[in-house]
């Protein structure tokens, strides 16, 4: 009887292993967001991921290669690209412009040995899926409207202060 | 018997901290300048609108409070410590206003860690901040690092006694020139002449990086800014990590040391005596405890395996260990890889690390090395009283900037500071587990805000307990000001209460 369980047991941990491992390179195939990376980062870590994001901030351009910074709302994780993968870029996320949207196919690493230990993704192909633009600054009107009521009250207290000292 | 305080004391309190927020309102003219330069509408007037307030309240309370009166002790530090929550609350609202952050408890969080110098940030999409805000964020460092009473020391008072007690309640208890107004000049010229090196440095850098030139020196003076500051605000949200560069984090490096180097240090190097570095006790107690903090945070690593190379390891173990130790808080890691990844030893000598702070008269938080190092040398004498015979006198001294006999209470007086930071690291670690978070982890944050540090494990963030908030806030608050300021604030209320 007692044989018997640890027969069970171990068909059990068999077929837990088998859902997990599968499931694990299932999961690879599908997009995979910066805080899933981060915190199993041993787990994904020299393996193939896709990761889609927003580019921001600079491009950067060193020798062949060029580092370029995507945000997936969260977090913002390093991608290695050769130069010729990010032709496409045309915008970068700031203040004043929405980036380009981007799915980065490479190899993911937690503590990289090419770049000092740094936490990135060395891309194999990038693809722009949503293209960036110049975001539209509208005025906000009330924030006018308190201006100037504002400065109508500092003029007064400051004239206030004038007479008073006379 | 408590006296009760009177109409004089808080004119004399109203008047001066209107000053210092008038002072701290003419400031907000930079990010405008910036806002206009960059064509950036709603941030230039976020920020007309809070300096018209700022200037609002300034004005109202030097009228409404005047007087001809020169300040008392008390007076002074409760102006230091007010000028400071004043500071936070002023200095949030064009945060509140840019619709970054989720509350003006958030924008205050952010505005407290900027002026405290800590570094720890509650900014929601800071890759679409605009460049005005971004400013305002290293500038309220730069500001606070010098202390927010020099500045109004520097360019708004005309000389007069009281000066030097204000100095004093902002946790300067060392004068670099015989006179209080000279020195904060003295500071502010250091800190400027730094800036225009250390922009030129990083601007540099950042274009040989591939950075474009416009951002690359503005990015420049901010991290100088946060750098030199031992503040930890970065443009990007992934802080240092976002340059991929070893140049860059050796330069960061080079100017968080400096930063944290006691401006009476700094003073005699400019007047050619460099080899002060060599026998000051501070420098040496620095030099001394990175390297003890280090060996222990390496061996965690290395134990663990989490770095396999030695470059890995510097750029990441030794950079983080600095940034903590010099109160900095600069990282080039994610937060949750301190937790993760480092394991209990490595994250154990970032935490001592933290703790123990740069020099005194610099712009780090925490014990600080002067302290580190006098109590270090009571422990050799009382060893040595001892181990000798007991008819031998024994003579212990140290040098900071010349030879100083110890006594008992410059030793008491280092004692009663670290244990005041030692129960300020645990208080806020006592409410990190009251919130639920493991130990390790609540002692990492509570140091590091208390200690004015900014490097985070992930605990905090936008969607943390607000009383946790609360607690951090305090905590770099009462960090900043080394209690004397605080403890007098909180004699003044009770005395208004129960006073007679």
């Amino acid at each position: 009887m007692k044989k018997l369980f640890n027969l069970k047991g171990v068909v059990l941990n068999i077929i837990l292993l088998c859902t997990l491992h599968f499931t694990q390179y299932s999961a690879f195939a599908q997009p995979i967001s910066s805080d899933e990376l981060i915190n199993n980062a041993k787990l994904f870590d020299g393996k193939s991921v896709i990761y889609i994001g927003e580019v921001v901030g600079d491009i950067m351009i060193r020798g062949e290669y060029a580092w370029i910074n995507v945000l997936d709302g969260k977090n913002a994780i390093g991608i290695w690209a050769g130069k010729d993968l990010i032709k496409g870029i045309a915008y970068t996320g700031s203040y004043k412009f929405k980036g380009d949207v981007v799915e980065v196919s490479g190899v993911f690493h937690r503590a990289c040995l090419q770049h000092g230990g740094d936490l990135d993704i060395h891309a194999q192909s990038l693809t722009k899926i949503i293209a960036g633009r110049p975001t539209q600054e509208m005025p906000n009107f009330k924030k006018g409207n308190t201006v100037i009521l504002l400065l109508g009250a500092l003029v007064l207290i400051w004239i206030l202060t004038l007479l008073k000292r006379r | 018997m408590i006296r009760k305080p009177n109409i004089e004391d808080v004119k004399g309190i109203g008047y001066y901290l209107g000053k210092i927020i008038i002072g701290l309102g003419l400031t907000m003219v930079i990010p405008i300048i910036i806002g206009v330069a960059f064509k950036e509408i709603n941030p230039t007037l976020d920020f007309i609108i809070s300096i018209e307030i700022t200037l609002l309240f300034g004005l109202l309370l030097t009228r409404l409070c005047f007087t001809e009166k020169d300040l008392n002790w008390m007076q002074g530090m409760i102006i230091a410590s007010l000028s400071w929550i004043a500071a936070t609350l002023f200095g949030a609202l064009p945060l509140y206003l840019s619709g970054h952050w989720n509350s003006f408890l958030d924008a205050c969080f952010d505005a407290m860690s900027g002026f405290a110098t800590t570094g720890l940030a509650l900014v929601e999409n800071l890759d679409h901040l605009s460049y005005a805000h971004n400013l305002w964020r290293h500038l309220i460092m730069f500001i606070g690092g010098q202390g927010i009473v020099i500045v109004a020391l520097s360019f708004f008072v005309k000389g007069f006694s009281g000066a030097f007690k204000m100095y004093v309640g902002e946790a300067r208890d060392e004068r670099v020139l015989p006179n209080v107004i000279d020195t904060a000049r003295f500071i502010w010229l250091v800190s400027i002449v730094y800036l225009i090196l250390g922009t030129l440095a990083l601007g540099i850098v950042g274009i040989l990086n591939g950075m474009k030139t416009i951002n690359a020196f503005f990015h420049g003076a901010c991290v100088f800014m946060a750098a030199f500051d031992t503040g930890g605000f970065a443009p990007q949200s992934q802080n240092i990590l976002y340059y991929h560069s070893l140049p860059y984090e050796i330069v960061t490096i080079m100017i968080m040391l400096l930063g944290a180097i006691n401006f009476k240090l700094h003073y005699h190097i400019w007047m050619g005596n460099r080899r002060e570095v060599f026998k000051n006790i501070e420098t040496i107690t620095l030099f001394m405890t990175i390297m003890l903090t280090f060996a222990i945070t390496a061996v965690g690593l290395v134990k663990l395996g989490t770095y396999p190379q030695a470059v890995a390891l510097f750029r990441k173990g030794f950079y983080q260990l600095v940034s903590g130790h010099t109160g900095t808080g600069y990282m080039t890691i994610y937060a949750r890889q301190f937790i993760n990844e480092w394991g209990d030893l490595a994250l154990v000598g970032i935490i001592i690390a933290m703790g123990l702070g740069g020099s005194v008269c610099s712009t780090t938080g925490a014990i600080k090395m002067l302290r580190i190092g006098i109590i270090f040398k009571a422990l050799i004498e009382d060893l040595k009283k001892i181990i000798l015979p007991e008819h031998a006198a024994v003579v212990q001294k140290f040098h900071h900037i010349k030879e100083i006999f110890l006594e008992d209470k410059q030793v008491r007086a280092a004692l009663f500071i670290t244990l005041a930071y030692l129960v300020l690291y645990g208080f806020g670690a006592i409410v990190g587990m009251f919130f639920g978070y493991p130990f390790l982890h609540a002692l990492f944050e509570s140091t590091s805000a208390a200690a004015n540090v900014g490097l985070s494990c992930g605990i905090t963030n936008t969607t943390m307990p607000a009383a946790l908030k609360f607690t951090y806030i305090f905590q770099m608050w009462a960090g900043r000001l080394e209690f004397m300021s605080v403890f007098t604030l909180a004699g003044f209320m009770a005395a208004a209460i129960k006073g007679k």
